[in-house]
């Protein structure tokens, strides 16, 4: 299998600090902002970003992660087969008058971050809500725009775009690999 | 899994999957908006041909806070007083297009029967003295809480184990989890060859000394067409479970009903180490976990089922 490197180890780091200012900039009140990660690599990215986020407010702001696994709009839809442990969610804050950035790894068709949205009001009622992610790949099938972008990936449906973590896989990077017709479940 | 109908029928891994997801819904409970929409436009059927408070309000609870619809058949007060059939009753309710049904029958292999009737996936809550499966999973799930493993874990399960779909279900669980289970009761209620199931038997409380949880089954008296035991009292008298059996460290469990001052003694439900209340509590979360699995389980199989990336796969791909 063919894999292209767009982001490397340092890309990343640097990209993920970039992202940071970012949200920092638009955020001038940042005691009003809240991180919370789509799991499983959202989630990883948010602790990265609550560091970076942190020196550079000065505040330690509220963190949570969430799994979108019992909001999903595919739930039954597909064969069964071996299923993923469903994480369980952590937002032990009060949401309320919060500007909320959600943090994924790649925004696609837009479904993950519909099914985040929804999961993160069941907890309450954020100020605001701001999208950022690692990768945007296009072909949304929601009108969902990111926030804050790491990189944008022009990619072909049948390409994958693999992105890994230290924390998960052992290293920090991000690749496009083609697919066989047969793996892609799209 | 398409059917929940028996313990039997499920690996160590298996039990494992569906306890860790019931861990999830637990921390769903402590939300103040305790329902997720993952069954929205399911529908969920509960026939229940025996009376029932815990099992089938849990189900129903379950059902609903994954936002299924619910609709609960009782044997009394519907058309099966009328004569109607087992099978007819299940081909009318299927023609409602469940996604499930939930049944207890007094007969063993209904569920069983059921499977065979009906494209709806079926859940066993009870058939005769066979099994109840989904209550093993709650008690299996609330030892697993307080003790992290049930590996090498003593369980005493003590009283009527000749009628109770809950020593079995619970036994072979146990066992399947790691745990050294010992049967205690007067010989009359203990089946011939149990010990078949891997577990120790026992004909008196001499030795509940070393078993590290006491599981206490209920006095079937509906299920008791002959005198297994003189009386209720001297069963009392030889097999109750009090406080004075009972030392500190040990934990205490019972299915309910308990019949108070027969079974356990009242001193005892009301004890610090009983786990009774967290059975129930259980139950909520490990039938919805039931649910999910036989409902949503494969739904969430495809990594690439939304496209966008963290669907754990191994490599950590995003198609």
């Amino acid at each position: 299998m063919n894999e292209k490197v767009v982001l490397e180890h340092d890309d990343l780091r640097r990209t993920l600090r970039r992202i940071a200012h970012e949200i920092a900039e638009k955020n001038p009140n940042a005691e009003r902002l809240a991180v919370v990660g789509i799991h499983t690599r959202g989630a990883v990215l948010a602790r990265r970003l609550h560091v970076f986020l942190g020196e550079l407010t000065g505040s330690d702001l509220p963190i949570g992660d969430i799994d979108i696994s019992f909001y999903r709009d595919d739930v039954g839809a597909k064969a069964p087969g071996s299923q993923p442990v469903v994480h369980a969610s952590h937002i032990d804050f009060d949401l309320s008058e919060r500007t909320v950035v959600l943090v994924d790894d790649v925004l696609y068709t837009g479904r993950t971050v519909r099914a985040a949205i929804e999961a993160l009001f069941d907890y309450g009622r954020p100020r605001r809500v701001q999208l950022a992610v690692l990768c945007d790949r296009g072909h949304r099938e929601l009108p969902f725009r990111p926030d804050y972008v790491g990189k944008n990936l022009p990619t072909a449906r049948e390409e994958r775009v693999n992105v890994r973590l230290e924390e998960i896989d052992g290293t920090d990077g991000v690749t496009i690999s083609e697919e066989t017709p047969m793996e892609v479940t799209q | 899994m398409k059917h929940l109908l028996s313990i039997e029928q499920l690996s160590r891994a298996e039990i494992e999957s569906i306890l860790d997801r019931a861990e999830s819904f637990a921390e769903v409970g402590r939300r103040d908006i305790k329902k997720v929409p993952t069954l929205r436009g399911r529908t969920v059927v509960s026939l229940f041909y025996e009376s029932s408070t815990r099992t089938s309000s849990s189900f129903d609870l379950a059902a609903k806070r994954l936002s299924a619809d619910f609709v609960s058949v009782k044997a009394a007060g519907s058309s099966v007083e009328k004569g109607e059939s087992l099978k007819d009753t299940v081909a009318t309710l299927s023609a409602y297009d469940p996604a499930a049904i939930v049944i207890r029958h007094p007969y063993a292999g209904a569920a069983q029967m059921v499977a065979g009737w009906t494209e709806a996936a079926v859940v066993n809550a009870g058939d005769g003295k066979h099994e109840h499966p989904s209550q093993a999973l709650l008690d299996v799930y609330t030892l697993r809480r307080r003790l992290g493993s049930l590996d090498g874990v003593r369980i005493w399960i003590v009283g009527d184990v000749l009628h109770s779909r809950v020593a079995r279900s619970n036994l072979i669980a146990f066992a399947k989890m790691g745990a050294e289970v010992t049967v205690c009761g007067p010989p009359t209620l203990i089946p011939r060859g149990i010990e078949e199931l891997g577990c120790d038997v026992s004909y008196s409380l001499d030795g509940i000394e070393e078993a590290e949880v006491v599981y206490a089954l209920r006095m079937q008296k509906e299920r008791m067409s002959e005198s297994f035991v003189p009386s209720l009292r001297e069963y009392a008298a030889c097999f109750q479970i009090d406080t004075r059996r009972l030392n500190p460290r040990q934990l205490l469990m019972h299915p309910g009903p308990v019949n108070r001052g027969v079974e356990l003694s009242g001193e005892a439900i009301d004890s610090p180490q009983s786990l009774i209340a967290e059975q129930v509590a259980a139950g909520l979360v490990v039938r919805m976990a039931i649910l999910y699995e036989l409902l949503a389980g494969g739904g969430a199989s495809t990594p690439a089922a939304e496209g966008e990336g963290s669907q754990p796969t191994p490599i950590g791909t995003s198609a």
